[in-house]
């Protein structure tokens, strides 16, 4: 199980990746695409849109189900990576490449609550029990 | 606890995902849904089927009691070894399960009934012996595993695993099966590809399995199982036809035989009942994916996808809708995904054969 140690993660398997400008990157763990398997279709929110922590504002298909992906944090989205909605398997061969969208957090503070790669192995791990 | 099939050891060691499937611990994948998918078109794959159930049906008057038990008609199966696919119905005309049904001899017949509705189904299978036919022996074969081998070489492969397989099923027609040894091996499949379906001793199986492997077949999941038979154009129990569905409605008319003057159980239901719906493809004109359930609107009314996914040999994706009659082949009708209406264009059953797409978009 690939968990790199200088992310953030969420309970529901988002990876938040701080960039020095302050903005964040946003893509889902290797655990959630292994989970899901060969993704087929990404939907990735509108830039400019205004996410609330926990917000629903993605969605990845693998061939087999639909997966909602959520705001990390609150914030204004301001870009996305067309490379994955044109290629999703990207998220298939390296998940923490292939990020989804960039968001300013409203409040960088916020980012303190994510779960640090250790908690979020753990995390995994008792999912699988 | 879940139930284990005699491969389950077999298949975590060649690195499967396992699921609860219906009260099974199957494989879904062995890593890549698609590239097994496509190993089936291409090539040779194989696949795990134990959890279906094997019912022998032997005694005199057999054809009798099938010819009320099913909706088609046993007297098609004229030769020793053919087979006939049929739904069995209840009173009401709903669908208990879809099966395939092999003559051996007239008192002997074979059933392979679906994995989730076994036990429903042997207790109605004895209902209606106990009613109709009670000199007849119902057999539930738990001691029968079963492979099905899939693909333009799997016929060659299993000839290279079993050297005695190539006399007995060479000149199988599609449909057809042979028992030899100790084996029974059908011309049957699920996956629109030629192959065989193979029944064999529990304890032989996980031994036929690697061999095969080690002839480059390659282990296939369920995952890459169900847009194989999506793309066939093969109706799923549970998801495009069950209980409360009129056979007639599913697409499943060809199934039915409805000439002869036989009763059968559900036949006057059927008749009874008004047909508003029909069952056809879609392909996806926009971006996105098809999924059961997803609401269909066309001019003549709603409809409903049943099974949706995607499809790997079109690579766009694909369904099967209970669509109201009136609407047509080359329509363009608008299907709810996540509060958008897409285009979908409905098509002709089914999507691919023998490796091939059949639609043109």
């Amino acid at each position: 199980m690939s968990i790199p140690g200088d992310l953030k993660y969420t309970k529901s398997h988002e990876w938040t990746r701080s960039e020095a400008d302050g903005t964040v990157m946003v893509g889902i763990t290797h655990h959630a695409q292994e989970l899901l398997g060969d993704m087929v279709y990404v939907e990735t929110p509108a830039v400019g849109r205004q996410l609330a922590a926990g917000e629903e504002c993605a969605v990845v298909e693998s061939v087999k189900a639909a997966s909602d992906v959520y705001a990390p944090v609150a914030g204004e989205v301001i870009a996305v990576n067309a490379d994955v909605v044109d290629a999703p398997e990207k998220i298939n061969q390296d998940a923490y490449a292939a990020w989804m969208f960039k968001m300013k957090p409203s409040n960088p503070a916020d980012l303190d609550g994510l779960l640090a790669a250790a908690a979020y192995q753990t995390l995994v791990e008792s999912e699988a029990h | 606890m879940l139930k284990q099939t005699p491969l389950n050891q077999t298949h975590r060691d060649m690195g499967a995902r396992m699921v609860d499937f219906g009260g099974w611990d199957m494989p879904v994948n062995y890593g890549s849904q698609i590239e097994e998918h496509h190993q089936v078109r291409r090539a040779a794959g194989m696949f795990d089927v134990c959890h279906m159930l094997v019912v022998d049906v032997t005694g005199i008057g057999i054809r009798e009691f099938l010819q009320t038990l099913l909706a088609n008609n046993v007297d098609k199966l004229k030769e020793p070894g053919k087979a006939l696919y049929s739904c069995m119905l209840n009173p009401a005309g709903g669908v208990i399960d879809d099966l395939i049904v092999y003559f051996m001899r007239e008192d002997w017949f074979r059933i392979v009934v679906n994995a989730g509705t076994a036990d429903k189904d042997v207790a109605w299978i004895e209902l209606q012996r106990t009613a109709h036919a009670p000199q007849l022996t119902i057999r539930p074969r738990r001691d029968l595993a079963m492979i099905a081998v899939q693909g333009p070489q799997a016929r060659e492969k299993v000839w290279q695993a079993i050297p005695a397989a190539r006399a007995a099923t060479e000149s199988l027609k599609p449909f057809q099966a042979a028992e030899f040894d100790q084996y029974f091996i059908g011309r049957t499949g699920y996956t629109g590809e030629d192959g065989f379906e193979i029944m064999l001793p529990v304890a032989e199986a996980a031994d036929l399995w690697k061999t095969l492997n080690t002839l480059g077949v390659a282990p296939i999941g369920l995952g890459a199982r169900d847009t194989l038979r999506l793309e066939a154009g093969m109706n799923l129990y549970g998801q495009d036809m069950g209980e409360e569905v009129n056979p007639l409605e599913a697409g499943l008319a060809w199934t039915v035989e409805l000439t002869s003057p036989r009763d059968f159980i559900g036949k006057p239901a059927l008749l009874a009942k008004p047909v508003k719906m029909q069952m056809l493809g879609l392909v996806l004109l926009d971006k996105g994916v098809l999924r059961g359930h997803q609401k269909v609107a066309t001019p003549h009314g709603a409809g409903e996808i049943t099974s949706g996914s995607f499809s790997p040999t079109l690579n766009q994706s694909i369904a099967f809708a209970s669509l109201p009659l009136g609407v047509a082949v080359g329509d363009v009708v608008q299907v709810e995904i996540r509060d958008k209406l897409l285009n979908a264009k409905v098509v002709k059953l089914p999507f691919a054969r023998n490796g091939k797409s059949l639609i043109n978009i």
